[in-house]
């Protein structure tokens, strides 16, 4: 089977000023620095890391809302560009994203139906009676009764809101959705709302999703595979339950191993010492490596590739950790 | 029995909105004792931080503030602000959720602590500087000497939340208030920052209030719990009895609507509706509409929070009812 969404290689490179702020030297920061993966139709990866590994960055270049400097993307079969072109836009239709902030995407003048309509106004799509009917059937299914049609964003609450984010990317039917931490703005009770009913519409919708998140307990509950990303690198790819049961990087490990839960409450935690580090001047070798536990001679020397593990998942270590469950260990 | 640290007593708190009184406290009965660690939980607008802002009284003028406090048994009410800013840092230390803000811009990292150690302990400049490089070590942020010179904006978020809560040890408080003091940080950060807190409160003997809207952040590092809904506590119990037999119906719908990483993937079970804006809160226990074990009785008056062991206290007429909550968690 073929992947809806083929991502080979992309790269995203930023000439900023190093140090001392504007007459600092240029240097160049590596927000994306290679990433490959693939998404089948109907199914959802999710992408994890720290602030600044790249995740947004990633998504931009998926949407052609950015330009590469190095790589591909295949959408759908067709290459995705990110030259303004009859093509782009209709891949723009086809795909879809959500931010995390649900205010800030949508338009405080313009009532929820108008909002949910718009997007279908803008690529005149039907007439102006198809829009409106189309428009309920989408709140419906986003669990938006029609009373909310002619509120205010102002008016809702936050869970609802995303819903109105949800309904506006939706009436295009987009087959892939790219979910940028969607949830996070939300309340525990909402997220959970929220959650299910992502679920519930890939189902009813035969959506793809990109679901990014820096949230691995809620990452576990949508995605059918994992990346987990380290400045601007996947470091791991896999099955949600291979990867979090037992995490084969040292990274992965430790970011599972950071997740306070009720469960794990008064165990002694192997924390991770030092700040995410900046994507500008990498270590060079595996750029984990003053964080790692593991580490050893090689490790700062000679950058490990992405290789495939006996159990069908994939790490980029040196000294991958084979069997120790993540939770026992600690 | 030895007089509790701090005590908070039916505390309530209107805001002045549009015209009216909105009540965002309604009536908040609170104990620390010594060197305890309190988890105050809840979702965003709950109440949370007006109960500690109001406790210490750093909220607005123009809210009105009702109840009691005692510190050590004695009421703090008649304060003057310069007293009342001798109690603050010194008895009781605050740190709020995002560090880079609650920093000076303009000053030095290393500055604004010896201010704070000079401000509480009376040492002169140079001791004071001498005072914030310990501080600065104590909570392991490396190079501590050469981090006293760096603007808060030169630090990363997780250093700034270390450099606050240096701050806050400057005083040697008897108490800390942390407000979501790990919300804007990554995981691993938040784990280095909770476990820089249980040291210090192993450490110092402070008592501890984490105040956040993780279920699990609470209870990695806090001895007993007390759960909030729409300016009320309605649950309070200690860690492992709130986790393991929650009664509550709100406590044990957060707990079912909690993702995790192990155990079986369920799907989640959401709590329905929405949190009620305090300006119109539902009639009787304001959980009802929300509530799956609610009855006629629940809407005609409020719960009261009462004792249902020696150690909890639970505000619901049917606490304990199993709920399809508590069978899913
Ligand atoms: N326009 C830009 N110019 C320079 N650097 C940039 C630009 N956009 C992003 N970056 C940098 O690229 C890196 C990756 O950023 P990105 O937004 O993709 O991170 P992220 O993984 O989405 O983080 P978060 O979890 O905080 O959202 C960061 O170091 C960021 O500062
Ligand atoms: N200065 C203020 N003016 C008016 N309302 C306020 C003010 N501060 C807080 N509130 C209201 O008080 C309620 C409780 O807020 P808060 O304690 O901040 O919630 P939490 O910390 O639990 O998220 C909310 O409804 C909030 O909108
Ligand atoms: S390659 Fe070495 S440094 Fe990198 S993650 Fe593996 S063990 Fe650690
Ligand atoms: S008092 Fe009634 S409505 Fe409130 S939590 Fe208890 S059962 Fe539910
Ligand atoms: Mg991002
Ligand atoms: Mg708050």
């Amino acid at each position: 089977m073929s992947a809806l969404l083929e991502v080979e290689g992309l790269v995203k490179h930023y000439h900023v000023r190093g140090g001392g702020g504007l007459f600092g030297a240029p240097v160049v920061l590596k927000a994306v620095d290679g990433v490959s993966f693939a998404i089948p139709a109907g199914r959802t990866l999710g992408l994890v890391g720290e602030s600044g590994c790249g995740k947004s960055t990633t998504a931009r270049l998926v949407l052609g809302t950015l330009a590469r400097d190095d790589g591909q993307v295949m959408f759908d079969g067709e290459p995705v560009g990110s030259v303004r072109d009859a093509r782009w836009r209709s891949q723009r239709r086809a795909m879809q994203m959500v931010y995390q902030d649900p205010l800030s995407a949508l338009d405080r003048r313009l009532t929820v139906g108008k909002q949910v309509m718009e997007p279908a106004l803008v690529h005149g799509l039907g007439a102006a009676a198809e829009r409106h009917e189309k428009a309920l059937s989408i709140m419906d299914a986003v669990g938006l009764s029609s009373r909310f049609f002619d509120r205010y964003p102002h008016e809702l609450s936050g869970g609802q809101r995303q819903r109105v984010v949800l309904a506006r990317a939706l009436i295009l039917s987009p087959k892939l959705l790219v979910c940028d931490e969607p949830i996070s703005a939300l309340d525990v009770s909402i997220q959970a709302q929220v959650i299910n009913l992502l679920v519930d519409l890939q189902e009813k919708f035969s959506l793809t999703y990109l679901f990014i998140s820096h949230d691995l307990k809620v990452v576990r509950q949508v995605a059918h595979e994992v990346a987990v990303m380290y400045l601007g690198r996947v470091v791991e790819r896999g099955d949600p339950e291979a990867l979090f049961h037992a995490p084969a990087h040292p990274y992965t490990q430790a970011l599972v191993g950071a997740i306070p839960t009720p469960r794990t409450r008064g165990r002694a935690r192997a924390a991770l010492q030092g700040d995410p580090p900046s994507p500008i001047n990498t270590p060079p070798g595996c750029s984990f490596h003053p964080r790692c536990p593991r580490a050893e001679a090689r490790c700062r020397s000679e950058a490990p590739l992405l290789r495939p593990l006996d159990d069908g998942r994939f790490a980029a270590c040196h000294f991958p950790v084979l069997s120790t469950p993540a939770r026992e260990a600690a | 029995m030895t007089v509790p640290l701090i005590e908070l007593k039916d505390l309530t708190v209107d805001f002045p909105v549009g015209g009216n009184w909105v009540r965002a406290l309604h009536g908040v009965s609170l104990t620390i004792r010594r060197g305890e660690a309190l988890g105050l939980v809840g979702e965003s607008g709950s109440g949370k931080s007006v109960t500690w802002l109001a406790a210490t009284k750093l909220l607005p003028a123009k809210a009105r503030i009702d109840g009691e406090v005692l510190l050590d048994g004695k009421p703090i009410q008649g304060l003057t602000r310069d007293q009342m800013a001798g109690v603050r840092g010194k008895r009781v230390a605050l740190i709020f959720q995002d560090p880079t803000s609650s920093l000076n811009p303009v000053h030095r990292v290393g500055t604004q602590i010896a201010e704070s150690v000079r401000l509480h302990r009376g040492f002169d400049a140079a001791a004071a500087r001498a005072e914030a490089k310990r501080l600065l070590d104590r909570v392991h942020i490396p190079s501590a000497a050469r981090r006293l010179d760096d603007y808060p904006h030169e630090l990363s978020g997780g250093t700034n939340q270390r450099v606050m809560i240096a701050m806050a040890l400057a005083g040697e408080p008897d108490l800390l208030v942390a407000d979501e003091p790990t919300t804007a940080l990554d995981v691993t950060i938040q784990a280095q920052i909770l476990d820089l807190l249980a040291e210090m409160r192993r450490e110092t003997g402070m008592a501890l209030v984490l105040i956040s809207h993780d279920l699990g952040i609470v209870a990695d590092i806090t001895d007993r719990v007390a759960v909030m809904y729409a300016g009320r506590i309605v649950e309070e119990a200690p860690v492992d009895a709130l986790f393991d037999d929650p009664r509550h119906p709100y406590t044990q719908g957060l707990l079912a609507a909690l993702p995790d990483v192990a155990g079986p993937r369920r799907r989640l079970t959401a709590i329905p509706g929405q949190v009620p804006n305090p300006a119109a809160l539902p009639p009787g226990c304001a959980f009802a509409p929300r509530c799956p074990a609610a009855i006629s009785g629940c809407v005609t008056a409020i719960p009261s929070l009462d004792a249902v062991a020696a150690d909890r206290r639970t505000a619901c007429f049917r606490a304990g009812h199993a709920t399809p909550w508590e069978i899913a968690a």
